[in-house]
């Protein structure tokens, strides 16, 4: 490994290698990919057209250019693996049917015990295929259906169909037409009416081959009065040639129903992470979108909520850890299409070294959104001085009866606030920390325990002789 | 008696100025000393490099606890020694609720972890003292709090971490009578043998009701004349014009 990694290597916890060769491998972008793709997964035709279709869209749009710098990862688009498949016999639901180098990864990161003791339901997904996939029985005959997205296209293509790249069409960015081309994994959720999980289902995705690009697609719907949370976590080893990471997820949340959706992404610091998530919200209903975007090296990242239905309510709270080496373009949208819908993004980001957090957000109120209401608060800490932050706040309001709020702050952390609570006995180090856990504590206090265990662990090991 | 707390020939500077010019001050243990002096005589400066504040340089001289030189260690070693400095304008932590900060802090003054009853004893107590009702253990650390809750806030913390020397830094600025009375009634509450007090003010009204036995007057950066609690109402009645004189007559000497 070389000099330059070694220190975020040692960081890194996940940063292990796991010695699986995989069954069959892809490289490169092109139309004979994306068939052999389809042809891997035997999927009907419309989906290989679907793809192909998408291939063309991708090539046709050009590089975002209002954000973070992709221009290395523009050069290396066709070097990168679109597919890798792992052996395994497909998707398993009972860990001994997972193979054994792939079951041990999981072991190392805690997913079957988390699984028996808080989980609902677990997806894990390994490269470009679910090895594993499992929900509780009682739920299962309650009818929710938690799937790979592969089973959830070839099992129930009714309702796949139904909503599949309706939320998030292939023209809606370069990168959703990119993982329209090659998605591969994922899951598909269907909760039926006034069913309510109420712990959660977990989907766990790891890469773990070099110059991989993981493109998942979750396809969630939430029928009328029912009520869910997904939680997605991501890790992978850190090699010395860059990932790419392009995900799309697509909500539906009928009338009155409720769903929260939290990601929890550690990404190595080779990463590009550029996910599409966006969710529709129908009458009543409510949808959280919980971002924390803690690892990658580049990520872009705007959760939307389409406030569909009157009165539905979307609430957003994003967590930004941009280390050296780092840019973290984050934010969320609000869409209110509706009257009397309701949203609010709280956005916390922390800048270290030479880390840059960005907030980019958008808040549109239609014309007939009567009495809409949005509240944007984006605070920044920067603990370095050549720390940087940026926030790009964009507003359209096209209904005068909206009552829109926006605050920002910038702050750095303050060598007398250290001073202060090193006075009560707090090393540096912890002092530093402590301001930091109670910058984000807004948004970590909503995190699953796990996560907000795994998010201390992590600042304390970033402020670990970080002032002074 | 055992010297608490000794300052020997201290001078400091500050942005390339100096702010003490030897200041000499012993605190022994079981006693509570004032410090007073005019406006910029360096009474903050000196509670705050007692504490540690590495914005202030010092350029000669030492500080002792207990015997032990101190001058070149970090705030928080000090604090795990013993020394508390109560703030002039005591910082917000935002995120940081009072219960959580003060489990952290008692856990580092004592050196190993506090059971939850003990912890909730020495919290109860303090809160007792300073009619305070147990919901600002949720609240935030000193974020939006009133300058007067701020002052009662760094007593609290004084009477749950029980250190054995104590700066208090113009700890009655911005407060009414009342509150004035609840925060003497705090201070009060730890003297005994084992507790030692260094209280700054400027203003001879707290000494009513935390009285001192020793008190020091700084002036220009040094401790130009010490004496009983007398000296503070000499001050209180007369100002400080006499005492420049009397100190320009002495140096001309």
């Amino acid at each position: 490994m070389p000099e330059d990694l070694k220190h975020v290597a040692d960081d890194y916890q996940w940063g292990f290698k796991d010695d699986v060769e995989p069954e069959l491998a892809l490289k490169g972008l092109t139309p004979e990919t994306v068939k052999r793709i389809s042809e891997a997964k035997g999927e009907p035709a419309w989906m290989t057209e679907f793809r192909l279709k998408a291939l063309e869209i991708f090539y046709k749009l050009p590089m975002p250019k209002w954000g973070p710098d992709l221009t290395a990862l523009e050069r290396q688009l066709d070097d990168f693996f679109y597919y890798v498949k792992p052996p395994s016999k497909g998707v398993a639901d009972r860990w001994e049917d997972v193979p054994e180098e792939i079951k041990r990864t999981y072991e190392r990161l805690g997913i079957p015990e988390a699984e028996r003791k808080v989980l609902a339901g677990v997806g894990a997904q390994y490269d470009s295929e679910m090895v594993y996939h499992k929900i509780k029985e009682e739920l299962e005959k309650k009818g929710v259906i938690y799937v790979s997205i592969e089973e959830g296209l070839r099992e129930y293509e009714e309702i796949f169909r139904k909503y599949f790249a309706k939320i998030v069409p292939p023209s809606d960015n370069k990168f959703a037409a990119l993982n329209s081309a090659v998605w591969s994994g994922g899951s598909f959720v269907y909760v039926p009416p006034g069913v309510e999980v109420d712990v959660p289902l977990q989907a766990y995705f790891r890469v773990n081959t070099a110059g991989f690009g993981q493109f998942e697609r979750t396809l969630i719907i939430v029928d009328e009065g029912a009520k869910v949370h997904y939680i997605e976590g991501c890790t992978a080893p850190l090699y010395t040639t860059e990932a790419l990471h392009t995900g799309v997820i697509e909500i539906y949340v009928h009338k009155n129903a409720n769903s929260r959706y939290t990601t929890i992404q550690n990404w190595p610091t080779n990463m590009y992470n550029l996910v599409t998530q966006r969710a529709v919200v129908e009458e009543g209903a409510y949808h959280m979108w919980l971002d924390g975007n803690l690892g990658s090296k580049v990520t872009m990242k705007y959760p939307s909520s389409i406030l569909k239905g009157r009165g539905a309510r979307a609430e957003v709270l994003s967590i930004a850890f941009a280390k050296s080496g780092q840019h973290l373009d984050t934010g969320a949208k609000l869409i209110h299409l509706a009257e009397d819908t309701s949203g609010s993004i709280v956005s916390k980001s922390i800048s270290k070294g030479d880390g840059r957090a960005s907030y980019r957000g958008l808040v549109k109120v239609n014309r007939n959104a009567e009495r809409a209401k949005a509240n944007v608060e984006c605070d920044a800490l920067l603990i370095d001085t050549e720390s940087k932050t940026d926030t790009y706040p964009y507003m359209e309001i096209e209904n005068e009866t909206a009552q829109i709020g926006h605050e920002a702050t910038v702050s750095r952390l303050a060598d007398d606030q250290i001073f202060y609570l090193q006075t009560r006995g707090l090393p540096e180090d912890e002092a530093a920390a402590l301001i930091v856990r109670g910058f984000i504590e807004p948004v970590a206090k909503a995190l699953p325990l796990e996560f907000a265990v795994e998010l201390n662990r992590l600042i304390e090991l970033e402020m670990e002789g970080s002032v002074g | 008696m055992a010297k608490s707390l000794e300052i020997q020939d201290l001078w400091v500077s500050h942005d390339g100025k100096m702010i003490l010019k030897g200041v000499n001050l012993s605190l022994p243990l079981g006693e509570v000393h004032a410090l007073m002096g005019p406006n910029g005589a360096g009474k903050s400066t000196l509670g705050k490099v007692i504490a540690g504040d590495q914005a202030y340089t010092v350029e000669r001289g030492r500080v002792l606890l207990n015997g032990e030189d101190i001058t070149g260690l970090e705030p928080d070693e000090r604090a795990r020694k013993g020394l508390f400095l109560a703030f002039q304008y005591p910082l917000e932590v935002p995120g940081v609720s009072i219960a959580n900060f003060l489990r952290l802090a008692l856990k580092e003054r004592l050196g190993r972890d506090v059971p939850v009853t003990e912890f909730y004893a020495r919290l109860q107590e303090g809160l007792k003292t300073l009619e305070w009702d147990e919901e600002v253990l949720g609240r935030y650390l000193n974020e939006g709090f009133s300058g007067g809750e701020k002052k009662r806030n760094e007593i609290l913390q004084l009477l749950v971490l029980r250190p054995q020397v104590a700066i208090l830094d113009e700890t009655d600025s911005g407060l009414d009578i009342d509150a004035l009375k609840v925060v003497a009634r705090g201070v009060n509450s730890m003297r005994g043998p084992e507790f030692s007090a260094l209280v700054i003010t400027h203003y001879q009204r707290l000494l009513n009701y935390i009285v001192p036995d020793v008190v020091h007057v700084m002036m220009d950066g040094r401790v130009v004349k010490t004496g009983g609690p007398e000296l503070a109402l000499e001050l209180e009645a007369r100002g400080y014009d006499w005492l420049k004189e009397e100190v320009a007559h002495a140096g001309g000497s």
